[in-house]
């Protein structure tokens, strides 16, 4: 069983912080880390191959210091890795993206036929979802997005079982393999790596294509060039009114509030 | 591209239910469709939906696109891309709306694929440039207080999801007439490669999309024990919790109390906006609730730009006044009110 898990290299938003006056990002404020759902989706495919085996390999479009999250990714179990960089990938929105990273997977099942592609719900940096689809459509296998477990794979007649978190719940669904999950972080915890996986992970050089190591590639399709969306303005939302700001000790302030909630006795379901 | 004519809404239907946030895309798709002067379409999928044709024009619709066949019966990724594609394909608009729902993202990113055209994610502001034609669908980007507006100028249709009550439904007209295309579409049981086996509705969970009531506490509770206070305070109203990110990713609740971009949108009669900042990916979660009160310690805080009473002030000080006055408050009057 070949899985293929498919990464990306973000900035850590919760440490990035913004040019005020170009209204762009402080590159150096962020560090670059492995998408937290990404990491999900690794350690997701760990546990498949815990119980029937097979090989993980981990595919990541970015730039050469990507590098780095992919050996992240063999931290956590990951067998070896993948990463396209090239000039001509910059500025892809997730059509573009969605376009190389699947020409890549065309090559690696060349190599080694796939059998389960895993991505991550969504990369914290555009939170978009969109990729994963995209890469299923393009390889005509289906995908199955928000999945919360992998109950059951079945090799023999090729079909997988999953949860799929849906509005108000979730429901289950078989689908056949090759597919394309994409994954929720509640799918499982990230455990401890292992020693020796570390040892690994320090070594390890994975293997760096760029386009003109890929097959039939259609270079109007990739980076800037093949993406149909660009950020027209970034603007500070228009500053709302605010409202009124109360006044005295804090305790006539809390008494003022009373007052307010004591007018919606109809919203308050105590007893 | 020239050809492409008119705003579409996908409207999400389950068990013959129509969503929420259909409806408000109509309201929303209505305005764009004015100034376009061009029709507004829904497009509905299912099996025995017909009926919900009528419902979709009340709600500003002048046109319905239906596909009834009984593989539709529940959603699938497979399936209902592919009645969607084919509808672009045969009427093409330019422009067509989903909702930021868990099918509503998974169907528009399949069919933006198919179709090879832009798809913005999670807008939460929609308007368009008359002139050139063009969605300026605005969202949060990453990292501070910054919206970004996506433009998609060479390829239709122009789609975009959007997120669940920002945008407001119009109100029902049972007075409104509209066009009814039913189309039909060859599809196989046989050939489905994704069955779906089973689907569990979750009524156990805290609904914080429903409450009435809800107390969201932030990083300035300090720690774990501080947002004991946030609970405390809602338990004496009996009202929902909710926390920002930076609370749920310090562990003092669970990810399914968090309001904001990536958690929960809501829009309760009363929320407490306690020891946040109100940051932009917070406040389009919650800033369309009917009153906010807002306690901060810093005057200058984002979030006294939206609340509807501030208090500037600790919260550890505030909040048990605040339960405290509230119980005595409630006593005196003697009353008790019943969920
Ligand atoms: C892609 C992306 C998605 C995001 N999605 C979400 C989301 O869904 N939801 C969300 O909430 N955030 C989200 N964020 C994070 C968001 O940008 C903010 O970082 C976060 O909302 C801040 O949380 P906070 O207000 O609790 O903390 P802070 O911003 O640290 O604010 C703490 C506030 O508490 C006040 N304070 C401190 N002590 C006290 C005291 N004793 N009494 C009263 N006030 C006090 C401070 O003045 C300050 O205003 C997202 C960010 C990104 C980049």
């Amino acid at each position: 069983m070949h899985i293929v898990v498919c990464v990306k290299q973000v900035p850590d938003t919760k440490i990035i912080k913004i040019n005020p006056k170009t209204n762009t990002l402080d590159r150096r404020s962020a560090p670059a880390i492995l998408n937290p759902y990404d990491a999900h989706a690794v350690q997701a495919a760990v546990k498949v191959k815990e119980e029937y085996g097979g090989l993980i390999s981990v595919l990541s479009m970015g730039p050469p210091q990507a590098v780095e999250i992919i050996k992240k990714s063999v931290e956590i179990g990951a067998d070896g890795g993948y990463l396209i960089t090239d000039r001509a990938f910059a500025g892809a929105d997730t059509l573009a993206t969605s376009y190389a990273l699947f020409k890549a997977l065309d090559r690696i099942s060349k190599d080694k036929p796939i059998d389960l592609i895993i991505c991550g719900k969504h990369a914290i940096d555009g939170d978009t979802g969109q990729v994963g689809p995209g890469i299923a459509r393009r390889l005509d296998i289906p995908p199955i997005t928000n999945v919360i477990e992998i109950s059951d794979i079945d090799l023999k007649i090729r079909k997988v079982r999953v949860k799929r978190k849906i509005i108000n719940g979730y429901e289950r669904i078989e689908t056949g393999l090759p597919c394309l999950l994409t994954v929720e972080k509640e799918i499982n915890p990230i455990e401890y790596s292992p020693l020796p996986n570390m040892i690994r992970a320090a070594r390890y050089q994975p293997v760096i294509w760029a386009v003109s190591d890929l097959d039939e590639v259609d270079r109007t399709q990739l980076g800037l060039k093949g993406s149909p969306t660009i950020v027209g303005k970034m603007f500070t939302p228009p500053k709302p009114e605010g409202g009124h700001v109360l006044e005295g000790t804090p305790s006539e302030q809390a008494g003022q509030i009373v007052e307010v909630l004591l007018k919606n006795k109809e919203l308050f379901s105590v007893n | 591209m020239q050809e492409n004519r008119g705003v579409w809404v996908y409207i999400e239907q389950n068990e013959g239910k129509i969503e929420g946030v259909s409806l408000e895309l109509l309201g929303a798709g209505r305005k764009l469709a004015d100034k376009l002067e061009v029709p507004l379409a829904g497009v509905i999928l299912g099996d025995s939906i017909r009926h919900l044709s009528d419902e979709v024009i009340y709600h500003g619709a002048d046109e319905i696109y239906v596909i009834e066949h009984s593989v539709l019966k529940q959603y699938r990724t497979e399936s209902y891309m592919k009645g969607v594609i084919q509808l672009a394909e045969a009427y093409k608009p330019e422009i067509f709306l989903y909702g930021a729902t868990p099918n509503g993202k998974d169907v528009a990113s399949a069919v933006a694929t198919d179709l090879s055209t832009g798809l913005t994610a999670d807008t939460t502001m929609l308007d368009v440039d008359v002139e050139k034609r063009l969605l300026e669908a605005s969202r949060p980007a990453f990292g501070g207080n910054i919206m970004a507006t996506i433009l998609c100028k060479k390829h239709r249709p122009q789609m975009a999801t959007v997120r669940p009550k920002v945008m407001k439904a119009l109100p029902r007209d049972s007075s409104r007439k509209g066009r009814v295309i039913e189309e039909k579409m060859d599809l196989r049981e046989e050939e489905m490669r994704t069955k779906v086996l089973e689907i569990v509705k979750d009524v156990t969970k805290p609904g914080l999309a429903d409450a009435h009531i809800i107390v969201c506490g932030g990083k300035g509770m300090g720690d774990e024990r501080g947002f004991q206070l946030i609970h405390e305070l809602a338990d004496v109203m009996g009202a929902g919790v909710g926390g920002t990110r930076d609370v749920v990713e310090a562990g003092w609740i669970g990810h399914d109390h968090q309001i904001g971009q990536t958690g929960e949108t809501v829009t309760p009669k009363i929320y407490f906006a306690i020891g946040l900042s109100g940051a932009i990916q917070h406040l389009v979660g919650m800033k369309n609730s009917e009153t906010i009160i807002a306690i901060n310690k810093d005057p200058h805080a984002p979030i006294f730009g939206v609340s509807t009473y501030g208090i500037v002030g600790d919260a550890h000080e505030i909040v048990p006044l605040l339960i405290k006055q509230f119980k005595e408050a409630f006593k005196k009057g003697g009353e008790k009110t019943h969920a």
